[in-house]
């Protein structure tokens, strides 16, 4: 029997910077018995634009994204917790009492992370393979605190070599465009992070926000450091 | 943001400094007392929810509980000050003070915000801090770092030269000698002082009674050796029950320091009796408006059910790096962030919500659960649509967004990234780029943007 048809959300960053996040994420749906649709016109969430106080643009791309995805039917995957949440959480936020609520619930109601979806909704047997690498989990905190998806991601990586990280329910200081207007600031929390990150002697950074991981990838890359970067997609499917 | 001083100022001296390593050692050690004193609840999150309800109802019936308790207190021999804002404040006190020289002080955050001790000062008054955080602070001539732990941002080595060099006495880092040294100093101010002046943790409406939660001791002797004690009571820090009242106590100190209640709960309704064998002759109680109405009518009214634990504070990883100091003000960290342009007004508050990453831990660890993050975005709106904000991050803002409503504009936005991308790459990677993008280069690579999009590669694979 065919699996659920999904619409697959990329998110801006995936589809501009990390291509290989988003083949590696239809592979994993695929695997795991899915058929995927790309529905055509998706941009970005706008929270870039909510978070900085840009409330009225964040809208517009939201109301954007609510059109795309309002032509569709089933879920609505998305590899990014914190993008997901931004859909799920604060679109009906933003539309509350406007002639577009209805349309906000009912796209939200669609929408899941990627984890999320494999383990609750289709209950995958895939796991993740990290190739023998040790890999440490950074759970970003969107997906972390808005979603739960500390849970999803520790049982699809169930089997892989994992070390312990301290602090990896802490913020990587990431924080969207908070990188970039606060720039000591924010570098001072990664570099703590990644301090803790090769105290660990993994291999393997895993997460599975590419915003979090361009962050702290660019980080290390900066000090030398051999740790590769991966989002949970790319040990659950092929992104070649 | 695009200002010299303001937050970001204040902060980049702080990170990475002694300081900035202090304030996360002593935040995280909070954070752990607090997660072992809430383990032992059998349902934390039970507690959680009637705290909220509490403050909410208190909020929600501030007029009614207000004068409730004024009528109690002074019924009990109290006498009720109303001050609307900060010099009303200082104006009472110091009517209250007439002929003073001396004035023993217990800690008091909204002493702090209204500026009372400089007040005082300026009129010839003498006045002492008796909470061991807030005597170091006023030694050193610093300001708190933490509402519930002023010289969280301070090694005890530096306590102990701070000491040799203002006290005179002896070097040395051990804390029961550097608390000796203090317990002698101040022995003296409680027993000579001509008033002391204490804050208020909560007040109760239905029985017109302060509480006060301290450690030290020291807030029972403020409130009880001198002849005359001046309570000040922000506004919205009152419950109407003793019921109530327990709740609150229930979490307070758990939140606040990892204790299941602090070494003393001091409760005062009124002043001496004439059985009691001590007490103050005269209590006051001002109550301190100072912004709060506002706030109370606008959009992060929810604020004022903070119960001034801290715990947002402590798990903050911008608190974290930046401390207290870095937000220049009395009130720091995430409430600091929603509360302080809340009473003070935006201006020079406004970027103090930008001093976040969005991360939620602030509001995961509330004990009232006060939905930090969404007034700080809130806040954001306000002051973007105040243009507040610098030029190159609402025209960038503009231009993304007009690309982000109109799919073949967005495709050209990324291609044209990756084009001016070019000079600045090697082998995919840019190590320095100019303008505002510099902020992310100075500490990070960034991965140049892909040559093939997702979305060109689905076409050409999986398009039908």
């Amino acid at each position: 029997m065919a699996g659920p048809q999904v619409q697959l959300v990329v998110t801006c960053l995936v589809d501009a910077m990390t291509p290989q996040v988003g083949r590696a994420t239809v592979s994993a749906l695929e695997r795991s018995g899915c058929r995927v649709s790309f529905p055509e016109g998706q941009t970005c969430c706008g929270q870039p634009a909510m978070n900085t106080g840009h409330t009225e643009q964040a809208r517009e791309m939201a109301a954007h994204m609510l059109d795309v995805l309002d032509a569709t039917t089933g879920p609505v995957v998305v590899p990014s917790g914190s993008c997901a949440e931004m859909m799920i959480h604060h679109y009906p936020r933003l539309f509350e009492g406007t002639e577009r609520e209805d349309q906000a619930r009912r796209v939200a109601a669609r929408v899941r992370e990627l984890t999320q979806f494999l383990v609750d909704d289709v209950g995958t047997h895939i796991r993740a393979s990290s190739d023998g690498a040790r890999i440490v989990y950074h759970y970003s905190c969107h997906g972390l605190r808005g979603l739960g998806l500390d849970r999803t991601a520790d049982r699809l990586l169930y089997g892989v070599e994992r070390l312990p990280l301290d602090g990896d329910r802490e913020c990587c200081g990431f924080g969207g465009l908070f990188s970039i207007e606060m720039p000591p600031v924010s570098a001072a929390i990664m570099d703590a992070k990644l301090d803790r990150i090769e105290a660990s002697e993994a291999e393997m950074l895993v997460g599975g926000d590419v915003s979090c991981l361009l962050h702290l990838q660019g980080g290390l890359r900066r000090r030398g450091s051999p740790v590769a970067v991966k989002h949970i997609a790319e040990l659950l499917g092929d992104g070649e | 943001m695009s200002q010299p001083v303001g937050f970001l100022g204040r902060a980049a001296a702080i990170v990475g400094s002694e300081e900035g390593a202090a304030v996360d050692r002593g935040a995280r050690q909070f954070t752990l007392s607090r997660s072992l004193a809430l383990a032992e609840l059998p349902i934390a999150d039970d507690l959680r929810k009637r705290a909220r309800a509490i403050r909410l109802r208190s909020l929600a019936n501030l007029d009614r509980l207000l004068s409730r308790f004024t009528d109690e207190a002074t019924a009990a021999g109290c006498r009720v000050h109303f001050a609307g804002d900060a010099d009303e404040a200082n104006r009472i006190v110091a009517g209250l003070l007439a002929g003073s020289t001396l004035v023993a002080k217990s800690k008091s955050m909204v002493s702090e915000e209204i500026g009372l001790n400089s007040h005082l000062e300026s009129l010839g008054i003498d006045v002492v801090e008796t909470d061991l955080g807030e005597y170091i602070t006023q030694l050193a001539g610093d300001t708190p770092s933490h509402i519930i732990a002023p010289v969280l941002h301070m090694t005890r080595q530096q306590v102990g030269r701070l000491f040799a060099d203002k006290l005179g006495v002896e070097y040395t880092d051990d804390p029961i000698r550097l608390n000796r040294h203090t317990r002698e100093t101040l022995r003296g101010v409680f027993l000579a002082a001509d008033a002391g002046i204490s804050g208020v943790n909560m007040a109760i409406a239905d029985t017109g009674s302060l509480v006060l939660v301290t450690n030290e001791g020291n807030g029972r002797l403020v409130t009880s050796a001198p002849k005359v004690h001046i309570a000040l009571l922000g506004m919205e820090r009152i419950v109407g029950s003793w019921d109530e009242a327990g709740v609150i106590l229930e979490t307070l100190a758990r939140s606040a320091t990892g204790q299941r209640l602090s070494v003393y709960t001091t409760v005062i309704t009124g002043p001496r009796r004439p059985q009691d064998p001590d007490g103050p002759d005269e209590v006051h109680v001002v109550i301190i408006d100072n912004g709060r109405s506002d706030v109370l009518a606008g959009e992060t009214a929810e604020i004022l059910a903070c119960i001034r634990c801290g715990a947002c504070l402590n798990v903050c990883p911008v608190f974290r790096t930046v401390g207290g100091h870095g937000y220049g003000t009395v009130y720091s960290g995430p409430v600091g962030a929603v509360l302080t342009p809340g009473l003070m007004g935006p201006d020079p508050w406004w970027d103090l919500p930008y001093a976040s990453t969005l991360c939620g831990a602030c509001e995961e660890v509330c004990p009232v659960g006060i939905r930090i993050p969404t007034m700080l975005l809130h806040l954001r709106e306000q002051a973007a649509s105040e243009g507040r904000l610098p030029g190159w991050l609402n025209r960038g803002m503009r231009l993304y967004t007009r690309a982000a409503v109109e799919p073949a504009r967005w495709a050209r936005l990324r291609r044209t990234a990756r084009r001016l991308s070019a000079p600045f790459s090697v082998r995919g990677w840019i190590r320095r780029l100019p303008g505002p993008a510099r902020g992310w280069t100075a500490s990070r690579d960034l991965p140049r943007p892909a040559k093939t999009s997702f979305a060109e590669w689905w076409r050409e694979h999986r398009g039908a």
